[in-house]
Protein backbone atom coordinates (compact mmCIF):
# COMPACT_ATOMS: atom_id res chain seq x y z
CA UNK A 1 0.00 0.00 0.00
CA UNK A 2 1.39 3.32 -0.70
CA UNK A 3 2.56 5.82 1.87
CA UNK A 4 0.34 8.85 2.87
CA UNK A 5 2.09 11.97 2.07
CA UNK A 6 4.46 13.48 4.87
CA UNK A 7 5.40 16.66 5.88
CA UNK A 8 7.23 19.06 3.53
CA UNK A 9 5.44 17.96 0.36
CA UNK A 10 2.94 19.95 -1.70
CA UNK A 11 -0.36 18.90 -0.83
CA UNK A 12 -1.81 17.89 -4.78
CA UNK A 13 -4.45 20.22 -5.82
CA UNK A 14 -8.06 18.87 -6.05
CA UNK A 15 -11.73 20.15 -7.11
CA UNK A 16 -14.64 17.78 -5.39
CA UNK A 17 -18.46 18.11 -4.56
CA UNK A 18 -18.85 19.37 -1.18
CA UNK A 19 -22.35 20.26 -1.77
CA UNK A 20 -24.45 18.58 -4.79
CA UNK A 21 -23.92 21.29 -7.31
CA UNK A 22 -20.63 22.99 -5.86
CA UNK A 23 -17.99 22.24 -5.70
CA UNK A 24 -14.40 23.13 -3.34
CA UNK A 25 -11.04 23.39 -4.74
CA UNK A 26 -8.05 23.49 -2.36
CA UNK A 27 -6.72 26.45 -3.89
CA UNK A 28 -9.61 28.50 -2.76
CA UNK A 29 -8.17 28.04 0.98
CA UNK A 30 -5.05 29.71 0.24
CA UNK A 31 -4.17 31.81 3.35
CA UNK A 32 -5.76 29.46 5.69
CA UNK A 33 -4.39 26.22 7.52
CA UNK A 34 -6.32 23.19 6.39
CA UNK A 35 -6.63 19.90 8.06
CA UNK A 36 -8.19 17.08 5.69
CA UNK A 37 -9.42 14.71 7.19
CA UNK A 38 -10.14 11.40 5.03
CA UNK A 39 -12.25 8.61 5.98
CA UNK A 40 -13.74 5.24 5.29
CA UNK A 41 -17.18 6.06 4.82
CA UNK A 42 -20.46 7.92 6.08
CA UNK A 43 -22.54 6.26 8.90
CA UNK A 44 -19.85 3.47 10.61
CA UNK A 45 -19.96 4.46 13.85
CA UNK A 46 -16.60 5.40 14.35
CA UNK A 47 -15.82 8.00 11.79
CA UNK A 48 -19.21 9.32 13.01
CA UNK A 49 -17.48 10.10 16.40
CA UNK A 50 -14.51 11.65 14.18
CA UNK A 51 -16.73 13.84 12.75
CA UNK A 52 -19.02 14.70 15.45
CA UNK A 53 -15.62 15.80 17.16
CA UNK A 54 -14.18 17.62 14.46
CA UNK A 55 -17.69 19.39 14.37
CA UNK A 56 -17.33 20.56 17.81
CA UNK A 57 -13.91 21.61 17.46
CA UNK A 58 -15.03 24.30 14.56
CA UNK A 59 -14.33 27.39 17.24
CA UNK A 60 -11.32 26.06 18.08
CA UNK A 61 -9.97 25.46 15.11
CA UNK A 62 -11.00 28.74 13.42
CA UNK A 63 -8.35 30.43 16.55
CA UNK A 64 -5.76 28.57 14.47
CA UNK A 65 -6.68 29.93 11.44
CA UNK A 66 -8.02 26.59 10.31
CA UNK A 67 -10.44 24.74 8.25
CA UNK A 68 -11.58 21.56 8.62
CA UNK A 69 -12.63 19.56 5.33
CA UNK A 70 -13.56 15.45 5.26
CA UNK A 71 -13.47 13.53 2.67
CA UNK A 72 -14.57 9.91 1.67
CA UNK A 73 -15.88 8.47 -1.47
CA UNK A 74 -19.12 8.83 -0.55
CA UNK A 75 -21.66 10.46 -3.05
CA UNK A 76 -22.61 13.91 -2.81
CA UNK A 77 -26.21 12.71 -2.04
CA UNK A 78 -24.55 10.71 0.89
CA UNK A 79 -22.34 13.28 2.19
CA UNK A 80 -25.97 15.67 2.13
CA UNK A 81 -28.01 12.86 4.48
CA UNK A 82 -24.98 11.83 7.11
CA UNK A 83 -24.02 15.50 7.10
CA UNK A 84 -28.22 16.82 8.05
CA UNK A 85 -28.28 13.51 10.15
CA UNK A 86 -25.12 14.42 12.17
CA UNK A 87 -25.65 18.19 11.96
CA UNK A 88 -22.20 18.49 10.15
CA UNK A 89 -21.05 21.68 9.78
CA UNK A 90 -17.91 21.68 7.63
CA UNK A 91 -17.64 20.38 4.07
CA UNK A 92 -17.75 16.72 3.33
CA UNK A 93 -16.32 16.14 -0.01
CA UNK A 94 -17.23 13.56 -2.42
CA UNK A 95 -14.00 11.33 -3.76
CA UNK A 96 -16.93 9.72 -6.06
CA UNK A 97 -15.90 10.25 -9.83
CA UNK A 98 -13.41 9.13 -10.71
CA UNK A 99 -13.89 7.16 -7.22
CA UNK A 100 -10.78 7.66 -5.17
CA UNK A 101 -8.40 9.82 -6.95
CA UNK A 102 -7.59 12.24 -4.79
CA UNK A 103 -7.14 9.91 -1.79
CA UNK A 104 -4.90 7.93 -4.20
CA UNK A 105 -3.40 11.29 -4.77
CA UNK A 106 -2.08 11.82 -1.01
CA UNK A 107 -1.65 7.85 -0.43
CA UNK A 108 -4.79 7.57 1.35
CA UNK A 109 -6.61 5.02 -0.58
CA UNK A 110 -7.18 1.25 0.19
CA UNK A 111 -7.65 -0.66 -2.89
CA UNK A 112 -8.80 -3.61 -1.40
CA UNK A 113 -11.76 -2.21 0.75
CA UNK A 114 -12.43 0.20 -2.58
CA UNK A 115 -12.49 3.29 0.14
CA UNK A 116 -10.36 5.93 1.40
CA UNK A 117 -8.38 5.22 4.55
CA UNK A 118 -8.30 7.25 8.11
CA UNK A 119 -5.20 9.67 7.43
CA UNK A 120 -4.87 13.37 8.35
CA UNK A 121 -3.10 15.98 7.11
CA UNK A 122 -2.43 19.31 7.97
CA UNK A 123 -1.61 21.60 5.31
CA UNK A 124 -0.30 25.23 5.77
CA UNK A 125 -1.96 28.63 4.51
CA UNK A 126 1.50 27.95 1.28
CA UNK A 127 -0.53 24.48 0.72
CA UNK A 128 2.16 22.25 2.11
CA UNK A 129 1.78 19.30 4.25
CA UNK A 130 3.12 19.66 7.91
CA UNK A 131 2.13 17.04 9.31
CA UNK A 132 0.39 13.67 8.44
CA UNK A 133 -1.21 10.57 10.42
CA UNK A 134 -2.58 7.18 9.57
CA UNK A 135 -5.12 5.80 11.94
CA UNK A 136 -5.93 2.14 12.08
CA UNK A 137 -9.10 2.04 9.86
CA UNK A 138 -11.13 1.03 13.15
CA UNK A 139 -9.89 3.82 15.38
CA UNK A 140 -10.51 7.30 16.00
CA UNK A 141 -7.37 9.54 15.91
CA UNK A 142 -8.98 12.50 17.94
CA UNK A 143 -7.44 15.80 17.53
CA UNK A 144 -4.35 16.48 19.84
CA UNK A 145 -1.95 16.07 16.56
CA UNK A 146 -3.57 18.11 14.79
CA UNK A 147 -3.97 20.76 17.57
CA UNK A 148 -0.44 20.33 18.42
CA UNK A 149 0.70 20.37 14.58
CA UNK A 150 -1.40 23.91 14.12
CA UNK A 151 0.24 25.28 17.07
CA UNK A 152 3.26 24.54 15.61
CA UNK A 153 3.00 26.36 12.55
CA UNK A 154 1.71 29.30 14.27
CA UNK A 155 4.79 29.51 16.38
CA UNK A 156 7.18 29.00 13.71
CA UNK A 157 5.85 31.67 11.82
CA UNK B 1 -0.08 6.52 25.21
CA UNK B 2 -2.20 9.69 25.35
CA UNK B 3 -1.33 11.48 28.93
CA UNK B 4 -3.62 13.79 30.61
CA UNK B 5 -3.13 17.35 29.97
CA UNK B 6 -3.15 19.77 31.78
CA UNK B 7 -2.64 17.47 34.99
CA UNK B 8 -5.88 17.84 37.54
CA UNK B 9 -5.69 20.68 40.31
CA UNK B 10 -8.41 22.46 42.40
CA UNK B 11 -9.81 23.51 39.63
CA UNK B 12 -11.39 20.18 38.99
CA UNK B 13 -14.69 19.05 40.44
CA UNK B 14 -13.83 15.62 42.62
CA UNK B 15 -14.89 13.42 45.11
CA UNK B 16 -13.18 10.66 47.11
CA UNK B 17 -9.39 10.83 49.13
CA UNK B 18 -7.44 14.20 47.89
CA UNK B 19 -5.17 12.55 49.84
CA UNK B 20 -4.43 9.26 47.67
CA UNK B 21 -1.97 8.95 44.65
CA UNK B 22 -4.52 7.27 42.77
CA UNK B 23 -5.88 9.41 40.57
CA UNK B 24 -8.95 8.80 37.97
CA UNK B 25 -10.38 10.64 35.68
CA UNK B 26 -13.48 10.83 33.73
CA UNK B 27 -14.43 12.88 30.35
CA UNK B 28 -17.99 12.78 29.95
CA UNK B 29 -21.28 13.99 28.23
CA UNK B 30 -24.27 14.67 30.60
CA UNK B 31 -26.45 12.94 27.00
CA UNK B 32 -24.04 10.67 26.59
CA UNK B 33 -25.55 7.05 26.65
CA UNK B 34 -22.28 5.29 27.04
CA UNK B 35 -21.49 7.63 29.99
CA UNK B 36 -24.82 7.04 31.35
CA UNK B 37 -23.98 3.24 31.65
CA UNK B 38 -20.72 3.75 33.20
CA UNK B 39 -22.13 6.56 35.69
CA UNK B 40 -23.59 3.85 38.00
CA UNK B 41 -20.14 1.78 37.60
CA UNK B 42 -18.24 4.64 38.81
CA UNK B 43 -20.56 5.17 42.00
CA UNK B 44 -20.30 1.63 42.67
CA UNK B 45 -16.37 1.70 42.90
CA UNK B 46 -16.97 5.13 44.89
CA UNK B 47 -18.76 3.50 47.26
CA UNK B 48 -16.91 0.29 47.31
CA UNK B 49 -13.40 1.83 46.99
CA UNK B 50 -13.71 6.00 47.36
CA UNK B 51 -11.08 5.94 50.26
CA UNK B 52 -8.48 4.69 48.29
CA UNK B 53 -8.70 6.92 45.30
CA UNK B 54 -9.66 10.80 43.83
CA UNK B 55 -12.13 10.66 41.05
CA UNK B 56 -12.44 13.71 38.77
CA UNK B 57 -15.08 14.74 35.96
CA UNK B 58 -14.20 16.64 33.40
CA UNK B 59 -16.64 18.21 30.78
CA UNK B 60 -16.72 16.64 27.42
CA UNK B 61 -20.47 17.79 25.83
CA UNK B 62 -20.48 16.90 22.10
CA UNK B 63 -23.40 19.41 21.83
CA UNK B 64 -24.57 19.30 18.06
CA UNK B 65 -25.42 15.77 18.79
CA UNK B 66 -26.89 16.37 21.85
CA UNK B 67 -27.96 19.19 22.11
CA UNK B 68 -28.45 19.81 26.33
CA UNK B 69 -25.32 18.40 27.17
CA UNK B 70 -23.60 21.69 27.22
CA UNK B 71 -26.69 23.35 29.33
CA UNK B 72 -26.19 20.54 31.66
CA UNK B 73 -22.68 20.53 32.23
CA UNK B 74 -22.95 24.59 33.04
CA UNK B 75 -25.80 23.39 35.57
CA UNK B 76 -23.69 20.96 36.79
CA UNK B 77 -20.58 23.16 37.32
CA UNK B 78 -23.10 26.12 38.44
CA UNK B 79 -24.77 23.54 41.36
CA UNK B 80 -20.85 23.58 42.29
CA UNK B 81 -20.82 27.11 43.17
CA UNK B 82 -23.67 26.17 45.94
CA UNK B 83 -21.62 23.03 46.89
CA UNK B 84 -23.69 20.82 45.25
CA UNK B 85 -22.19 19.48 42.04
CA UNK B 86 -22.01 16.23 42.96
CA UNK B 87 -25.46 15.69 44.09
CA UNK B 88 -26.20 17.24 40.42
CA UNK B 89 -23.90 15.49 38.66
CA UNK B 90 -26.23 12.36 39.87
CA UNK B 91 -29.56 13.60 39.87
CA UNK B 92 -28.58 14.60 35.74
CA UNK B 93 -27.20 11.54 34.91
CA UNK B 94 -30.12 9.59 36.66
CA UNK B 95 -32.59 11.62 34.40
CA UNK B 96 -30.02 11.35 31.48
CA UNK B 97 -33.48 10.93 29.42
CA UNK B 98 -35.63 14.14 30.40
CA UNK B 99 -32.64 16.80 29.95
CA UNK B 100 -34.42 18.25 26.42
CA UNK B 101 -37.46 18.78 28.72
CA UNK B 102 -38.33 22.40 29.21
CA UNK B 103 -37.58 23.49 32.71
CA UNK B 104 -35.96 20.35 33.79
CA UNK B 105 -33.37 22.12 35.72
CA UNK B 106 -35.05 24.45 37.77
CA UNK B 107 -36.63 21.08 38.82
CA UNK B 108 -33.44 19.58 39.71
CA UNK B 109 -32.35 23.26 41.89
CA UNK B 110 -35.64 22.65 43.63
CA UNK B 111 -35.41 18.80 44.32
CA UNK B 112 -31.80 19.73 45.68
CA UNK B 113 -33.06 22.60 47.72
CA UNK B 114 -30.65 24.88 45.70
CA UNK B 115 -31.79 29.03 45.05
CA UNK B 116 -32.79 28.21 41.64
CA UNK B 117 -32.48 32.01 40.45
CA UNK B 118 -28.90 32.39 41.41
CA UNK B 119 -28.32 29.06 39.75
CA UNK B 120 -30.05 29.74 36.25
CA UNK B 121 -27.60 32.95 36.36
CA UNK B 122 -24.30 31.14 37.07
CA UNK B 123 -24.61 28.61 34.45
CA UNK B 124 -24.52 31.77 32.02
CA UNK B 125 -22.00 32.90 33.80
CA UNK B 126 -18.44 33.37 32.21
CA UNK B 127 -16.55 31.49 34.93
CA UNK B 128 -18.68 28.69 34.46
CA UNK B 129 -18.87 28.74 30.32
CA UNK B 130 -14.95 28.93 30.75
CA UNK B 131 -14.81 26.50 32.74
CA UNK B 132 -16.48 23.89 30.59
CA UNK B 133 -14.26 25.31 27.90
CA UNK B 134 -11.49 24.41 29.33
CA UNK B 135 -12.23 21.21 30.50
CA UNK B 136 -13.63 20.17 27.08
CA UNK B 137 -9.63 21.86 25.52
CA UNK B 138 -8.06 19.89 28.08
CA UNK B 139 -9.71 16.82 26.75
CA UNK B 140 -9.23 17.42 23.34
CA UNK B 141 -5.13 18.08 24.42
CA UNK B 142 -5.22 14.86 25.94
CA UNK B 143 -6.64 12.72 23.09
CA UNK B 144 -10.14 12.58 23.81
CA UNK B 145 -12.13 10.93 20.70
CA UNK B 146 -15.32 10.34 22.52
CA UNK B 147 -16.80 9.93 25.92
CA UNK B 148 -16.86 8.06 28.32
CA UNK B 149 -13.01 8.50 27.96
CA UNK B 150 -11.06 7.46 30.94
CA UNK B 151 -7.16 8.27 32.99
CA UNK B 152 -5.79 6.92 35.47
CA UNK B 153 -2.52 8.72 37.05
CA UNK B 154 -2.82 10.97 33.99
CA UNK B 155 -2.48 8.07 31.65
CA UNK B 156 -5.62 6.88 29.60
CA UNK B 157 -7.22 3.83 30.32
CA UNK B 158 -8.65 0.57 28.98
CA UNK B 159 -12.24 0.66 29.47
CA UNK B 160 -14.34 -1.74 28.67
CA UNK B 161 -17.45 -0.67 29.68
CA UNK B 162 -17.70 -2.88 32.89
CA UNK B 163 -17.20 -2.57 36.62
CA UNK B 164 -14.55 -4.64 36.25
CA UNK B 165 -12.21 -2.95 34.00
CA UNK B 166 -13.07 0.33 36.34
CA UNK B 167 -11.78 -1.72 39.31
CA UNK B 168 -8.58 -2.80 37.63
CA UNK B 169 -7.66 0.54 36.54
CA UNK B 170 -7.36 1.58 40.63
CA UNK B 171 -5.74 -1.74 41.29
CA UNK B 172 -3.22 -1.40 38.64
CA UNK B 173 -2.82 1.57 39.88
CA UNK B 174 -2.54 0.95 44.04
CA UNK B 175 -0.08 -1.83 42.82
Amino acid sequence: MAEILQKGEKAPSFKLYATPDQKLALDELKGKNVILAFYPADWSPVCSDQMALYNEMREFFAKLNAQVIGISVDSKWCHLAFGDNRKIKFPLLADFEPKGQVSKLYGAYNEAEGQSRRALFVIDAEGVVQWSYLAPDGINPGADGIVEALEKIGNDK
Amino acid sequence: MSKLKPPVSDYDQSIGDPGSPIVLVEFGDYQCPHCGHAHPLVNRLLKEKGGEFLFVFRNFPLQEVHPASRAAAHVAEAAGLQGKFWEMHNLIFDNQDLLDDEGIFADFANQLGLDSEQLMRDMDSDDIQEKVATDFESGIRSGVNGTPTFFINGTIADYERTYESLMKMIEDAGQ
